[in-house]
């Protein structure tokens, strides 16, 4: 067997980018009090949007400019119904699920094709020339940077800012903060377009450079892994990143032992990574949860 | 500006009105859509809600419809009781295709011997306990180790489907099938067979196997103390912890419910409809009768009605890709459309709407 460690570490670090950022999002809207298990319906929207946007404009960067934005205008549906017409958040974000798929699959007709949009890498000068840490950790594209500023950004904003710290009150106590004045819908919906922009590039990430083509349920199932992520991580940015490069590892572990054509069946390979989900949320899930999370907020004055 | 007024008690006219509302609001929805997809828009949702039924050809689309409804119906009475008592099995899609692969291993096991009276049943039996094992999964880990059920049951989700495909080319390949994917083909092995019973009516055991359990489902949740225990437990866990409901056990109860239910309707759609165990076999059943439950009111009686009407949406997607060329991915949005419209109208049931003045603050 001769899979090359360094080379599999910087195939974590591609596998693990649309996961990482999905989740990311997604953890911004749990903190904010909300659980919107649509994830997986914004992200296949973002991977169609983005594909297209990119194919047509032959611009990679457009195409994810485009993904974000196709994320973000499908979770302000779960946004407005969940919010303003206060419906049931788990039934809701199903329903994202559902329809993100039918959605894409119409979209995307016509576009099965490989495309020759490619994001080219952007190696970080002198860093980029270190043995091994260069190759793994310096060698990528922009959004694998991305996804690491955004984890950055995330946790300097939620504790060190104002802002982050209202976000969080809206999410462990919403009555209270209604009652200090704080807009605590106007606070959620920001935060649930912000996770949609965020899955939307997660999912552009899968059929743009991971893939990179376009096929009908291409996400298969990534939206619901970066949703255990949160819940592993304790709602944490750190932890997120150890949980992301864990799941991002098994999947490129899995591929790379595929390839080698070891004596394991295809098949166990191929739900490795949804049994290693089920399996740290069994051993890792400790964490408490925001006050809030999941609970219709009524004002009634 | 609208102001929202909580309703003391969930308005009983609403109730039945909403799911109505939600259908003809999602027609007119769809119907727009259909417009920008360059379709007629009133021959579209002729072609998918009225033709199937009173159309020319009804007489082949009618028996398609139940056949249809029947593992969508099967599998959202079982998910009304979790969903009841606030007990989110999502993964029932799973449960379904490991029930399928359980039967259809007892009637390939058995293979080519005849005895249709020991055979069949013990198919079912199979396809009951399949269903309620991969349950157990997401339901033990939530009991001992307060793990999220929601996520659980998907993964296995995913899981089962890696399992189906692996087996249509491997373990359960048919020997005699040139080695195309698939296993044999049930409906011509006269002891594992589930056609139907009166031909040309769509009539066959699941349908049966329904109804009884919609009946059976609306004396339990009327008339039995387990049905009083989840009402009060979705209301109230509180109240329902001092009414002497045990959680966890009622956690069990539920998950074995919907994943025995779901297990049987895989048995009776691969013996059936489906035929074989094949990679396609997944037709998610198991999320669309996700949008039954609810859109039914996890109420037996709406669930029959629901099961019926989104089997239709089915069946006229499919004629409506043929005559009109409308791509059947349509068909899915308009379901994931059909939930969407079905929880925002729900504030109506909920909620009073108040006109108010801007300011509103009391």
């Amino acid at each position: 067997m001769d899979i090359n460690p360094i080379l599999l570490a910087a195939a974590i670090m591609v596998a693990s980018t649309p996961i990482l950022l999905a989740a990311i999002g997604e953890l911004v809207v749990e903190r904010a009090g909300v659980l919107n298990l649509g994830v997986e319906g914004m992200m296949i929207t973002g991977a169609v949007v983005g594909f297209i946007a990119a194919h047509e404009s032959e611009s990679a960067t457009l195409g994810f400019m485009g993904a974000a934005l196709g994320g973000a205008a499908v979770s302000v549906i779960f946004g407005l119904l969940t919010q303003f017409l206060l419906t049931n958040q788990v039934a809701t974000g199903l329903a994202l699920t559902l329809f993100g798929v039918g959605l894409s699959a119409l979209v995307g007709q016509g576009y099965d094709t490989t495309t020759q949009v490619t994001l080219s890498k952007m190696p970080i000068p002198v860093l980029s020339d270190i043995p091994v840490l260069g190759t793994v950790l310096f060698r990528h594209d922009t959004i694998v940077y991305l996804s690491l500023i955004l984890v950055a950004a995330v946790f300097v904003f939620l504790t060190k800012t104002r802002a982050g710290m209202i976000l969080r009150a809206v999410g462990e106590n919403h009555e209270a903060a209604h009652a200090l004045g704080y807009k605590v819908r106007r606070v959620r919906m920001m935060a649930i377009m912000f996770g949609g922009a965020c899955a939307g590039l997660g999912g552009a990430y899968i059929s743009l450079v991971r893939v990179p083509q376009w096929v009908d349920n291409i996400t298969a199932g990534t939206g619901w892994i970066a949703l255990a992520i949160v819940v592993f991580a304790s709602w944490k940015p750190w932890r997120l990143l150890l949980g992301a490069y864990l799941f991002g590892g098994v999947t490129a572990l899995q591929i790379n032992i595929q390839a080698e054509g070891l004596d394991i069946p295809v098949e166990y390979l191929s739900m490795s990574p949804y049994i290693a989900t089920i399996l740290v949320l069994v051993v890792l899930s400790g964490g408490r949860a925001p006050g809030s999370l999941g609970k219709i907020f009524h004002a009634s004055s | 500006m609208i102001r929202l007024e909580k309703r003391k008690q969930t308005s009983r006219f609403w109730t039945y009105v909403t799911p109505i509302l939600a259908v003809v609001l999602t027609m007119i929805f769809g119907g727009v859509l259909f417009a920008i997809l360059g379709k007629d828009p009133v021959l579209a949702i002729k072609t998918i809600f009225w033709d199937p039924v009173f159309g020319e050809f009804a007489f082949y689309y009618r028996p398609e419809v139940l056949k249809k409804a029947a593992p969508l119906i099967l599998i959202a009475i079982g998910l009304s009781y979790g969903f009841k008592a606030g007990i989110w099995n999502i993964g029932a899609e799973g449960q379904y295709i490991i029930g399928a692969i359980c039967a259809a291993g007892v009637a390939l096991a058995f293979y080519p011997m005849e005895g249709r009276w020991f055979i069949f049943p013990l198919m079912i039996v199979a396809g009951v306990l399949g269903g309620m094992i991969w349950a157990m999964v997401p339901a033990l880990l939530r009991v001992y180790f307060k793990t999220n059920e929601i996520l659980v049951s998907l993964m296995l989700v995913y899981v089962a489907d890696v399992l189906i495909k692996a087996f249509s080319i491997g373990l359960m390949r048919n020997p005699d099938g040139h080695g195309f994917p698939g296993s044999r083909n049930l409906n011509d092995y006269s002891s594992a067979a589930n056609l139907e019973l009166i031909a040309g009516t769509g009539l066959h055991w699941g349908v049966i196997a329904a109804m009884g359990v919609v009946v059976a489902s609306y004396a339990i949740l009327a008339r039995h103390q387990f049905g009083f225990h989840v009402r009060l437990t979705g209301e109230s866990p509180r109240a329902a912890g001092f009414a002497g409901v045990n959680a966890n056990r009622l956690i069990m109860v539920c998950f074995l419910i919907s994943g025995g239910l779901a297990g049987v309707a895989g048995m009776f759609e691969v013996s059936g409809p489906a035929a074989q165990i094949l990679g396609s076999f997944p037709s998610a059943y198991g999320f669309t009768a996700i949008i039954v439950a609810f859109l039914g009111r996890l109420n037996p009686i709406g669930i029959l009605l629901a099961g019926l009407l989104l089997a239709l949406t089915y069946v006229g997607g499919g004629a409506a890709e043929t005559a009109m060329n409308i791509p059947s991915a349509t068909i899915q949005i308009f379901q994931g459309m059909l939930l969407f419209v079905l929880l925002s109208v729900d504030v109506l049931t909920n909620y009073r709407l108040r006109w108010a003045a801007k300011a509103g603050g009391v």
